[in-house]
């Protein structure tokens, strides 16, 4: 994969050139104290010389003088709201006036977007999501209309939060697939590597100046010092077997003192993929429209069947998600559900830590 | 790309009130091509959807070389059964199907049979029994146990009457709580086992109904000498969107949507009866 170099003030050549391939651009930005993805059209809308400190149960920002746009790690928002979306009608129907019932399908049409700034967790996240939404027997139609229309600019990740362990889950924090360009930043500007034939060819309009050996190296030192930063970690890739052998671990009742059973978690991680669909009838009583949103194993009504509820307690929720999320993925993925970004940490109210759960269940330190 | 969601239009052709909370719908796609397009195996199910209400899964009870119409057995327990109670024939309703792996009654072919269920009248076995009386020369002894909570819960009674005068078939039914002329026994099905006459062998056995009673069932099988992978089950878990999509019905692994309903009992062992899966 060739790169080259983008200088700084030549930034808004790439947001210009993915406009005119069709693309509407997706990009971070500041709102209510945290990074969020949203439209963007100006290099100065990005969130320049901005950190965060992360934390169990703690997101903060605060501005530098860097002129950096990527100096952060990732906000609560991932990628997953873009393909997975958080509300969406799946079809309709309509009753005539002879009674019969006539369905229609709603057909996604959705524009094409670029996505700029995609760290390495949130594409190994896609690529479960992928796996989930549209290579099983059923694939999910509005998911892989949307999908086929990403443009990805990944951003390989410099500046870990304290919350971050995906050099633990091996997906980070080099992206390495799954994406479209690839940027290195530095205070000058950007290298540039293309990882598909669409990368390529837009690579190819930005008139890159060739990287220097030194530029090269100094990038790699900086992706491999934010590997080494990182102090968090998982006992292991595969806790599978572990987990399941310790479904009476005392640990689990402990655990479920802390937790509230909101489901931050779940709406923060970039891999959960449960949703629920209902019906939304208009007052008439004419149409009906079937709707689906995100759902979590937290709430209630997840496990429930007709009279009885199979994970009535927060202990039976919290052991069912982490049982999935690094045991049962394995099943049925061939690997952990978890691309170590650490926002389940973060975001949590309580500040319960994945890290520090596993552990705890599974043995192996939470910390090197 | 075929929409997996959506559902398609069929009529009830007949509504039969099989017992104070239940009834039987009996469809028919509206659209000929698209009911002579249906196939369906015993122990699979469609999602039906009730009008502006919703879709719930629903185990198809009929036989499936059934060309007329296909029927769902339906309890009323919550709000969109209890909207269905008010279908009549002619009426309309959402189905999309068949989801799921049914019950494996080719290789039961040239075996003993054992259908053992508690609860309320379990649908997705019944399809068997009548699958198998349907084809009786095909299979061995067949031998039908059914626990109820009380006698007036067990649906198709005088079917059970005639069953049990069948060749080489045996019916053992049980209720927690009988009443005067309950011809059966009185107390759990698990309790009958000492009658139950099989080559364990040559036995394979299909269940539904609580986990608590499978499980005895499981451990009484296992002494006689029946081998955990002839054992099947149905199971039971919360599904939105029966394509191993929506998440709701994961039991360890398992979709039970798509990778069940029905499983070995060697697939299900793991987890079995740990509250919280």
């Amino acid at each position: 994969m060739e790169a080259g170099f983008l200088p700084r003030t030549r930034f808004q050549k790439l947001l210009d050139t993915l406009h005119q391939a069709g693309y509407r651009c997706i990009g971070p930005q500041v709102r209510d104290g945290a990074i969020v993805y949203d439209t963007l059209s100006r290099a100065e809308d990005f969130p320049r010389g901005m950190r965060d400190r992360q934390s169990p149960g703690t997101y903060r920002l605060e501005r530098t003088d860097s002129p950096q746009f990527f100096s952060w790690a990732n906000g609560p928002q991932a990628l997953k709201p873009f393909v997975f979306a958080p509300r969406e009608p799946m079809w309709r129907s309509e009753r005539t006036a002879d009674a019969a019932i006539r369905f229609s399908e709603i057909n996604p049409a959705p524009e094409p977007l670029a996505i700029l700034g995609v760290r390495a967790c949130d594409l190994a996240a896609l690529r479960l999501q992928d796996r989930h939404f549209q290579e099983g027997p059923f694939p999910d139609p509005g998911y892989a209309a949307r999908r086929k229309n990403l443009f990805l600019v990944a951003v390989h990740c410099t500046h870990p939060a304290d919350t971050c362990f995906c050099a633990s889950t091996g997906d980070g924090p080099r992206a390495t697939q799954g994406f479209d360009l690839a940027l290195h930043e530095s205070d000058e500007g950007y290298l540039v590597q293309a990882g598909s034939d669409k990368g390529h060819a837009l690579a190819a309009l930005l008139a890159l100046v060739p990287v220097t050996v030194v530029q090269q190296q100094d990038a790699d030192r900086e992706v491999e010092d934010a590997a080494r930063r990182q102090t968090r970690r998982l006992p292991a890739r595969n806790l599978r077997d572990v987990l399941f052998a310790n479904l009476a671990h005392p640990r689990w009742e402990e655990v479920a003192e802390r937790c509230l059973s909101c489901g931050n978690c779940t709406s923060v991680c970039p891999t959960c993929f449960c949703h629920s669909a209902a019906d939304e009838t208009t007052l008439d009583g004419h149409h009906s429209l079937h709707v689906r949103q995100w759902d979590s194993c937290f709430t209630q009504g997840h496990s429930y069947i007709h009279g009885m509820t199979i994970r009535a307690d927060t202990r039976a929720r919290y052991r069912q998600w982490l049982t999935h999320k690094l045991g049962s993925w394995h099943d049925q993925y061939g690997r952990s559900g978890c691309v170590g970004c650490g926002r389940c940490i973060a975001w949590c109210p309580v500040g319960i830590d994945i890290t520090e759960e596993a552990a705890a269940i599974c043995g192996g330190g939470k910390h090197d | 790309m075929i929409n997996p969601h959506l559902p398609v239009e069929a009529e009830v052709v007949e509504r039969v009130q099989e017992s104070p909370t239940i009834f039987t719908l009996r469809l028919r796609f509206t659209d000929p091509v698209k009911h002579a397009a249906f196939r369906f195996a015993p122990g699979q199910f469609n999602m039906l959807y009730l009008y502006g209400v919703g879709e719930i899964p629903i185990s198809i009870v009929s036989d499936p070389d059934d060309e007329r119409m296909f029927d769902h057995a339906i309890r009323v327990v919550g709000r969109v059964t209890r909207g269905m109670t008010q279908l009549k024939a002619g009426d309309r309703l959402g189905v999309r199907g068949p989801y799921g792996r049914g019950w494996p009654l080719k290789q039961a072919e040239g075996r003993d049979i054992m259908v053992i269920t508690g609860g309320l009248g379990c649908a997705p076995v019944v399809s068997v029994i009548n699958y198998v009386i349907r084809r009786r020369d095909k299979f061995r002894r067949l031998v039908i146990m059914q626990g109820v909570k009380h006698s007036d819960d067990l649906i198709w009674r005088s079917q059970y009457s005639q069953w049990s005068k069948l060749r080489d078939t045996q019916v053992l039914v049980a209720a927690d709580v009988g009443v005067a002329l309950w011809p059966w026994h009185v107390g759990r099905v698990t309790e009958l086992f000492d009658q139950v006459k099989i080559d364990p062998a040559r036995a394979m056995i299909m269940m539904c109904g609580p986990q608590g009673m499978m499980q005895v069932a499981v451990d009484n099988l296992h002494e006689r000498g029946v081998h955990e992978d002839n054992v099947y089950l149905s199971m039971e878990r919360s599904m939105n969107c029966a394509v191993g999509l929506c998440g709701h019905c994961q039991y360890g692994g398992k979709f039970v949507c798509k990778d069940g309903p029905v499983f070995s009992y060697s697939e299900a062992r793991s987890l079995f009866g740990m509250r919280g899966f």
